[in-house]
């Protein structure tokens, strides 16, 4: 074990001596990275909210919505943040974001629908026969009833943008994914194999944290 | 504006289309590679999913693979695989892309198999029909819609991330990308974005159209709730535990 510790060097797959000289630029990427994907998951519910209301009431225009955010769910990642370019500048936060949420819409949406759609209709004509108005009944009855499948797919927004966020260090805003560039850049696999494992960490970190806030939220769906 | 000229002056110039580094054998690199992945995944995940879907047996292993899966960013993995396996070829691009396709083809194999109704499964062995037959005749043929929109699924992830593979040094229409932007060619690198973009949503419509002919039965008669809901048409989307419809009991 000694002699494996001794023999840690630049050459080897992580040399912890640059580990140690380095927390401080590596804690820097790490909150970078969650900083792009709480402001793109965020700012993706909030647009998909209104869609999925859209969707739900008119069934041409689920087919349009669905149509739409499917084809932007296609597209890959690396080919988005530079289409997007001409429109909202090459190598801005803000192409990189909007990138990132174009890939939550899909997902939220689906289940924001899905999750509306499975509301009992016995809940709704209990409501409706309690003199809810219908905006009172979609925030206290819907929404709520709801909630397990708007989570499960907060869940799966947010471990794919954590994902989609090392992509978006092509473009210089990538939190991890930069020090993963930045390896391949100097032919260094220490930052490479830093920031391959820390954005894995982060990724079952957030999908362990968002689980724990499944239950918690909804606990009569626990089973 | 300037970068749509400079985009379509860099797709119509001849040049482009000639040569290694040209747009044809890029995208000959391009599909080979995604499509020797994709069919490595298939012929790995396909044959252990079925025979674990007619067994009935680890399911918690084939469902959560793809869960934890989904846990790894491709470009980490892409990373990984060629600090593990060397810089040299396209083999660690390969087994990274396997390691990507093998999961949602396991996962969706493994259900639609076990989706299959029981009483037709039942029907076949009172007909007499060997386990073996049971599988081969009456629960793939059943579940082979499911199992191709896995495989559509895997493909279009596959063709996104061989995009990626230029930043290993390796070819693929990720190189017009990469090179555009080293280059400061804003026509090479938004055309080439163009090219991936076309390439995967081409990739998706043509694994729909596969899905849709081994599909001759009707919409009303399919098994799964995103049918029934409107939804088969979307792309493959990653689903969890919760993605049965929910139907929360109602505690007052």
């Amino acid at each position: 074990m000694a002699s494996v510790l001794a023999a840690n060097g630049p050459n080897s797959l992580i040399w912890w001596d640059w580990v140690g000289r380095h927390t401080h630029e590596i804690g820097a990427a790490l909150l970078e990275h969650v900083e792009l994907t709480v402001v793109a998951v965020a700012s993706g519910l909030l647009v998909s909210i209104p869609f999925a209301l859209v969707a739900r009431r008119f069934r041409r225009a689920r087919v349009y919505i669905f149509a739409a955010f499917g084809v932007l769910y296609t597209i890959p990642s690396f080919a988005m943040i530079f289409l997007l370019g001409p429109f909202t500048g090459f190598l801005t936060a803000r192409t990189a974001v909007i990138a990132l949420v174009c890939y939550t819409l899909l997902i939220l949406v689906r289940n924001i629908v899905l999750g509306l759609d499975g509301v009992p209709a016995e809940a709704r004509e209990a409501a409706l026969g309690m003199g809810y108005r219908p905006w009172q009944l979609l925030v206290r009855v819907e929404l709520p009833l709801a909630l397990p499948s708007v989570l499960a797919g907060l869940r799966i927004a947010t471990v794919s943008t954590v994902g989609l966020v090392t992509v978006t260090a092509f473009i210089g805003h990538g939190g991890l994914g930069q020090l993963i560039l930045e390896g391949l850049d100097r032919d260094f696999s220490t930052p490479m194999m830093v920031g391959a494992l820390l954005s894995v960490l982060l990724a079952l970190t957030a999908d362990r944290l968002l689980v724990l806030l499944q239950r918690l939220a909804t606990p009569w769906a626990r089973r | 504006m300037s970068a749509v000229i400079a985009v379509a002056t860099w797709l119509t110039d001849g040049r482009n289309w000639h040569g290694v580094e040209g747009i044809p054998h890029r995208l000959a690199e391009h599909v080979t590679i995604s499509a020797i992945s994709v069919g490595v995944a298939v012929a790995l995940a396909l044959p252990v999913a079925l025979t674990l879907g007619h067994l009935r047996r680890g399911g918690l292993v084939a469902i959560g693979l793809s869960n934890a899966a989904r846990a790894v960013p491709s470009l980490a993995l892409l990373v990984l695989s060629a600090l593990v396996f060397g810089l040299d070829s396209n083999v660690p691009i390969v087994i990274a892309m396997v390691a990507l396709a093998v999961p949602p083809i396991m996962t969706n194999a493994y259900v639609a198999v076990t989706d299959v109704a029981p009483g037709v499964v039942e029907a076949a062995r009172g007909m007499g029909l060997s386990g073996w037959q049971v599988l081969a005749r009456v629960e793939f043929p059943l579940a082979l819609p499911m199992v191709m929109g896995a495989i559509r699924t895997a493909a279009v992830q596959v063709v996104a991330t061989e995009t990626l593979a230029a930043a290993l040094a390796q070819g693929g229409l990720g190189r017009f990308i990469l090179d555009g932007l080293s280059q400061n060619d804003v026509g090479k690198l938004v055309g080439g974005a163009v090219l991936v973009a076309l390439l995967a949503v081409l990739t998706e419509a043509v694994f729909a159209l596969a899905q849709r002919i081994v599909s001759p039965l009707d919409r009303a008669h399919r098994t799964d709730a995103r049918s029934r809901r409107g939804m088969s048409g979307l792309p493959g989307v990653p689903e969890t535990d919760h993605m049965e419809p929910v139907r929360p009991g109602i505690e007052m």
